[in-house]
């Protein structure tokens, strides 16, 4: 697959994507760091090495698209074009961050960008955007709920259920697994009898393909293709995107359950070094290209920081607004 | 309410005001569907949405398969995506299947969003006991549901309430359970001529007195008013009060009877301990411990897994004599001011 969109692809767009992923790497590292200055706390789950799923994918999904996603989110919420930020606010907990303070790193919200969470609980999503897909179904319109998840999700009863009720309404839904191959520690292998989920799609007689999560052109062209699809009434489709976290689970979790080995074979594999040597080798891109597009990736994230750190806290006073609606302000 | 017949003297059953309110709220919004277990061919199980299915088309009557949790998180993700769900679960005890989608994502995405969505689904559940039908059928967890912030508990337990509670529900942001004891469902009552709609917001003096409040909701509601009934040829006017909305609870009005009456038994189907009957008796105690010239009692269902046996069973529930029983330890079989 690679080959074919590489002999297609644009020196611009070759760019844009590894803008799209140097943007996320470059957050999450300052992220990591953040941490450990204790300026973000709570659970925080970093997205270094599935980069190319959210750029791939994000290429793809429109403005009228809605969105659906785990707690490891912060690459999909940027990939969407949530502001940095408002990101970046929402983890220092400030009233400027994208839910207000109220969500954390892995609650981010953006209603106009339909970009609703943020889930935290482990295939609790899925649901959600069978129904977000059902509301575009019954009001008939044309956009299709993307829906982010972990193959951890796949061994949860909602996972299944709500697999069966798209395709049995052959509702508008594209499930986006991202196999990273642990649920925090545990190995698919030793969660799983079968560790194909691909399979387990097509047990719902939905269309499954697996896709190589670390190449990014080859996630664009797979959502596009299933996207394409969808839209045109096909119903719901599932893409495996094989890939791999580079980073712990959390920032505590220690990593006794895989080798160091197999994190450097993994990241020899890294959706933005092969990116970046593909295009050089192309010759659609130069050394100083890449330094260009990380200083300003860098230089997005420091602006965040300060948009963050100068952001005003929510006061306590309003702690318990937005429990009910609120009338129209 | 304009094709409702102004006639008073028109009588109907909870179960078709249930169903004519399901009617109208889809006849008057088309963004409106009903879906759940059984809602469609079979008519519902306790054959609420009967010919809904013929009227309105299987897009809108949407018969779903025994997924709670997929189907009533589809209704969150349809209201979040423009739609009027109502989700029917089909006993409150199967709600549990479904605990994640209703806690995790119902209740929270408002607040855990900085107020930028909001869910308005509507979830109708059947609830309650009363009808042999054993423990997993049989409980009133709706006390559980008011714990939930985010979350708005509404009980029909009146004809009119039956009737006119879903058009409030749906009028409503935020996400609404309302819950429907099964055992109400074959009372026959009159609606109330003219009125067009009711509130989600108060309780409800549905018979006045001077010398105790009692304090229910759903079912127990008929249970009060019989005890009241029998205390009235003792001498003894209690005031019954519908709680109608257990979350948020109007505490002015059930504060305001119990000032009046200086004693109040507080009359709830689900098991006394962490109950909604101990949430409404310390806020009583809160607000008019000096004014009360007895203790709270409460009359509860007894802490067992409710069983099947009718004897066992309606020894389990509260009852019009334990009712009784209990204001008798408040005021005193002898009372004679």
């Amino acid at each position: 697959m690679s080959t074919a969109a590489e002999a297609s692809v644009s020196r611009e767009h070759g760019l844009e994507l590894l803008r799209a992923m140097l943007r996320i790497r470059s957050f999450e590292d300052r992220c990591y760091r953040l941490y450990g200055e204790m300026k973000i706390r709570g659970f925080l789950h970093l997205y270094n090495g599935e980069e190319a799923v959210a750029a791939g994918a994000m290429q793809v999904l429109e403005p009228a698209d809605a969105i659906v996603s785990t707690y490891r989110e912060h690459g999909h919420a940027i990939a969407r074009g949530i502001s940095m930020n408002k990101v970046m606010a929402e983890l220092y907990g400030k009233q400027t961050g994208c839910s207000r303070g109220r969500g954390g790193s892995m609650h981010l919200f953006d209603a106009s960008k339909r970009f609703y969470g943020g889930n935290a609980i482990v295939a609790g999503g899925l649901p959600v955007a069978v129904g977000l897909a059902l509301a575009e179904k019954l009001q008939h319109r044309r956009a299709v709920a993307a829906c982010f998840f972990g193959e951890g999700a796949v061994a949860e009863g909602e996972f299944h259920e709500s697999l069966n009720l798209a395709s049995l309404w052959r509702l508008p839904v594209l499930f986006l697994c991202e196999n990273n191959l642990y649920a925090m520690g545990t190995a698919l292998d030793r969660a799983q009898a079968e560790t194909d989920i691909t399979t387990k799609a097509r047990a719902y007689r939905m269309e499954a393909t697996a896709v190589d999560g670390m190449d990014v052109f080859a996630v664009e062209a797979a959502v596009r293709g299933a996207v394409e699809k969808i839209r045109n009434g096909g119903g719901p489709a599932l893409l495996e995107m094989r890939t791999y976290r580079f980073r712990a689970h959390s920032m505590f979790d220690p990593q006794l359950y895989r080798d160091k080995a197999e994190i450097e074979a993994w990241q020899k594999k890294g959706p933005i070094i092969t990116l970046t040597s593909r295009l050089k080798s192309l010759g659609l891109m130069t050394e100083e290209d890449y330094q260009r597009l990380e200083r300003e990736a860098r230089a997005e994230v420091d602006a965040a920081v300060e948009f963050a750190e100068s952001s005003p806290w929510e006061p306590t006073s309003d702690l318990e607004r937005f429990v009910y609606a609120e009338s129209v302000a | 309410m304009q094709n409702l017949s102004p006639d008073p003297a028109v009588r109907i059953t909870y179960r078709d005001a249930v169903r004519e309110a399901l009617r109208d709220a889809l006849r008057g919004n088309p963004l409106v569907f009903l879906m759940g277990e059984d809602v469609g061919c079979y008519g519902g199980s306790y054959a609420v949405s009967k010919g809904l299915l013929e009227e309105f088309g299987p897009e809108r009557i949407r018969d779903t398969p025994l997924s709670e949790s997929a189907f009533v998180g589809a209704g969150i993700g349809a209201a979040l995506g423009g739609l009027r769900p109502i989700v029917e679960v089909m006993t409150v005890n199967f709600s549990l299947l479904a605990l994640d989608q209703i806690m995790n994502n119902a209740a929270t995405l408002s607040h855990m969003s900085g107020g930028q969505l909001s869910v308005p689904v509507v979830i109708r559940l059947a609830t309650g006991a009363g009808r042999q039908l054993g423990a997993q059928h049989s409980h009133s967890l709706e006390g559980w549901y008011a714990h939930i912030p985010g979350l708005r508990i509404a009980v029909p337990a009146t004809i009119d309430d039956a009737r006119l509670m879903l058009a409030a529900a749906l009028a409503s942001p935020d996400p609404v359970l309302l819950f429907e004891h099964l055992y109400l469902y074959n009372m026959e009552g009159e609606l109330t001529p003219g009125l067009a709609s009711v509130d989600l917001d108060h309780a409800a003096i549905r018979r006045p007195g001077t010398d105790v409040t009692l304090v229910s909701y759903g079912w127990s509601l008929y249970k009060a008013l019989t005890a009241a009934e029998a205390l009235s040829k003792e001498g003894i006017e209690a005031e019954v009060l519908d709680l109608r909305i257990l979350r948020p609870l109007d505490e002015a009005t059930i504060i305001a009877s119990v000032r009046k009456t200086r004693r109040a038994v507080i009359v709830d189907e689900g098991w006394r301990s962490g109950s909604l009957a101990a949430e409404v008796t310390t806020r009583i105690v809160e607000q008019a411990f000096y004014e009360l010239d007895a203790p709270v009692a409460r009359v509860c269902t007894a802490e067992v897994p409710v069983p099947y046996a009718k004897h066992l069973e309606d020894a389990a529930l509260p009852s019009p004599a334990r009712i009784v029983a209990a204001v008798h330890s408040l005021i005193g079989a002898g009372r004679s001011d």
